[in-house]
């Protein structure tokens, strides 16, 4: 309860609260993207042969695609050569510990209240923070490896378990998945990397930042989790940019891979920098994540509460591969403004006795445009799937749009589909209501919106979920009256 | 505590008060009551703030404020209570939290801190004994799947916890029956003092057995027409509303 009264207390502030810019030297490469550009990229790392052997070949595919323009999402073309496709903060050495991290860095962690020494001493959470795609820190290692568990940045993987990296890179969102996965394939700069071990729950979330810092910069992570027979692990991402005034884009890939038994979860607080009133400014962000639940009985569950970004598009999906295996959805996608988003699931079933269930949860306000886009999918040999989904829209004001775009295709008869939808506008009812009760209409809203969304924030963990309250808070605040 | 002079107030161009005026004291309970139509549910939106009324005209001073110049929080905070006819439900959002939201916005508009969770719950606690709620109603839903008579005792409730001055009663008895009536009454009746006052709206007198009133007033077509003590409850039981219409309508003409 304490934390409601907290979010709302923080409900004052109507800026992106997100929206400094850390002046720390950079080390980029010059603007465009071309074959030297990767050899540079690949060189900087350190990397071997074969990676920057998968790195070209994703590009060579990456010219032959063309931009997706199904979604239902509008934005200028993207000037792919008006991009620096890396950029890292200057260090001398390589950090060993929190005191090498360059001060002005930790600083922003603080900002973003993740400072890692106090995130290490109170709430047990590993942090790998990455800043313009490079993994500054990454605490609670030495803990974690003694169960076998691996969490370091994706440079290091690469670098330390090459035969894993290159094993499962690739084998979720193959390089040539789709026009963003490929450019991502071609010119990711770090990431995370998890490696759970057969038999090992992680007795911790794990958690990463993300934060886009330098001016004209893409953002190409890469994060792969791979979770052994009868694993657990639970992994937390959060999401951040500076305010500017021209689009920045964000290109990420997100590997799961889910052994026999094995569970993970996969929970995202998304917060880039939106854009202003007018639209102007704002990151694209043009993610692929996917998980293959490839043994038995396993889970993937993605949990994602999306308020920022100019332009979204993301569709978390499950394969079902393993007979009896689950995927689950829930997402809450917040747009006001001049934002869209463009997001759903799908949910491919491959294997005997899957079940999925998809809980999304649009909120649309200002002049923004919310769709869901969603594909159950039940192959032939899938006896018995089961599918339940449920897509709510709640709109505020009249000039905002919410679209859904359910798909269903069905090849086995013994498959049970379920779709329920609704669409609901804020009553002047509820909010009379609540004003009549001494309470503020911006206060009303997000309490209102809270409460919608409870289904999907209750599958957060507990500070993830404190975070999200206030993010819904304030992504609407100045939405209504 | 209340002057209300030459109240008039309008939906969508169709006026509906035309002229109100009232008297509340201190320590006063009021009933206002009137056939249906007459304006009751209306003069209580207007005093909570309902943007959709618009005021045409008079004046409402509430404790040497000007209350029409509120907006509806304020009002609230100030020390209004409306317990409404049909309360709204609010899916997903416990009463709970919702009472905690409330209550910590007012005490805040009064500078006092807000309260820590110990402390409201053993406030909660204590009203509820009060109103004689059940703890598992308060931690779902606000009023969602909640039956009549659950709804206008979760009202009462939270006139418990948000201690008002002023207490407008919307046809708090409709839809209760005789056992969740009584609760409703003693709930309103162990809440007042010689420093609140309450306003209760009903269109039957059953209501006023429980809660028993100094001043009754009859709204007809958007006036007071008619003000007496408990007696004029009574006498309208019997013999209904036709009379105070007919009498109402010759001095008019």
């Amino acid at each position: 309860m304490s934390k409601d009264t907290q979010i709302l207390k923080e409900l004052t502030s109507s800026e992106y609260k997100y929206g400094w810019e850390t002046k720390i030297e950079t080390d980029s490469a010059p603007k465009g993207l071309n074959e030297d550009i990767i050899r540079f990229i690949s060189a900087k790392k350190e990397e071997p042969e074969w990676l920057l052997a998968w790195r070209l070949k994703a590009y060579r595919h990456w010219l032959t695609m063309k931009e997706p323009r199904w979604p239902n999402v509008k934005y200028p073309d993207i000037d792919y050569q008006d991009i620096i496709y890396y950029s890292a903060p200057k260090q001398k050495v390589g950090p060993n510990s929190l005191d090498d991290v360059d001060p002005e860095l930790r600083d922003t962690f603080k900002k973003l209240g993740i400072s890692l020494e106090e995130q290490k001493r109170l709430t047990g959470v590993a942090v790998d923070a990455v800043i313009d795609s490079v993994s500054v820190a990454t605490t609670f290692k030495e803990s974690l490896g003694k169960l076998g568990i691996i969490f370091c940045s994706f440079s290091e993987a690469v670098r330390e378990h090459p035969e894993l990296v290159k094993k499962y890179m690739g084998s979720v969102v193959p390089a040539n998945d789709n026009y963003f996965a490929a450019l991502n394939s071609a010119v990711f700069t770090d990431g995370s990397f998890c490696y759970i071990p057969k038999g090992v729950r992680c007795p911790m979330e794990l958690s990463t930042y993300f934060r886009i810092n330098a001016a004209n910069t893409g953002q190409f992570e890469r994060t792969l989790i791979i979770a052994e027979e009868e694993s657990y692990v639970s992994y937390l991402e959060g999401c951040t940019a500076p305010q500017r005034d021209t689009n920045q884009l964000h290109a990420a890939v997100v590997e799961i891979y889910a052994a026999k038994r094995a569970e993970v979860k996969y929970s995202t607080v998304q917060n880039w920098y939106p854009g202003d009133k007018n639209g102007k400014g704002g990151i694209y962000n043009f993610v692929t994540k996917r998980g293959i639940c490839a043994g038995d009985h396993s889970k993937i569950s993605w949990t994602q509460v999306e308020t920022g970004s100019a332009v979204t598009w993301k569709y978390p999906s499950c394969i079902l591969k393993g007979d009896h295996s689950i995927g689950e959805f829930y997402s809450v996608a917040v747009t006001n403004n001049m934002q869209q988003a463009d997001t759903g699931t799908k949910m491919i079933h491959i294997g005997k006795n899957t079940r999925s269930r998809i809980v999304s949860k649009g909120v649309s306000a200002g002049k923004s445009q919310n769709s869901y886009r969603g594909l159950v999918q039940v192959m032939k040999r899938a006896e018995n799937a089961r599918n339940f989904s449920q897509c709510d829209s709640l709109l505020m004001g009249d000039r905002c749009g919410a679209h859904t775009f359910p798909y269903i295709e069905s090849s086995n008869s013994s498959a049970q589909i379920e779709h329920e939808a609704t669409t609901s506008k804020i009553g002047e009812d509820q909010l009379f209501y609540c004003n009549q009760r001494g309470i503020d209409t911006e206060s009303a809203v997000a309490l209102i919106v809270n409460g919608y969304c409870k289904e999907v924030l209750n599958q957060l963990p507990m500070e993830f979920a404190v975070e999200a309250q206030k993010l819904l808070a304030l992504t609407l605040e100045g939405s209504v009256g | 505590m209340l002057s209300i002079k030459n109240l008039q107030a309008s939906i969508e161009n169709t006026p509906i008060l035309k002229g109100i005026n009232l008297e509340v004291k201190p320590g006063e309970i009021h009933a206002i009551m009137g056939p249906n139509g007459s304006g009751k549910s209306t003069l209580a939106s207007v005093l909570a703030g309902r943007e959709e009324y618009e005021v045409n005209g008079g004046s409402v001073d509430f404790q040497g404020k000007d209350l029409l110049s509120y907006s509806p929080e304020d009002r609230a905070r100030e020390g209004i209570f409306l317990a409404f006819q049909y309360p709204v439900e609010i899916p997903g959002v416990s009463s709970t939290n919702f009472l905690k939201t409330a209550l910590n916005q007012i005490r805040a508009y009064r500078g006092q801190d807000a309260l820590d969770a110990v402390s409201f719950l053993s406030l909660m606690k204590e009203k509820m004994k009060l109103v004689e709620i059940d703890q598992s109603l308060l931690s779902r839903a606000l009023n969602e799947g909640f039956s009549g008579g659950e709804k206008k005792r979760n009202e009462i409730f939270q006139m418990a916890m948000l201690e008002p001055k002023l207490a407008i009663l919307d046809e708090t008895d409709s839809g209760l029956d005789i056992d969740a009536l009584r609760i409703v009454a003693n709930g309103v009746n162990s809440l007042r003092s010689k420093d609140n006052a309450t306003i209760v709206v009903t269109h039957y007198q059953r209501l006023l057995d429980y809660i028993v009133p100094d001043f009754v007033h009859v709204l007809y077509n958007g006036r007071i027409v008619k003000s007496g003590t408990k007696e004029l409850a009574l006498e309208l039981e019997e013999k209904g509303y036709d009379w105070i219409k007919e009498e109402a309508d010759k001095a008019t003409v």
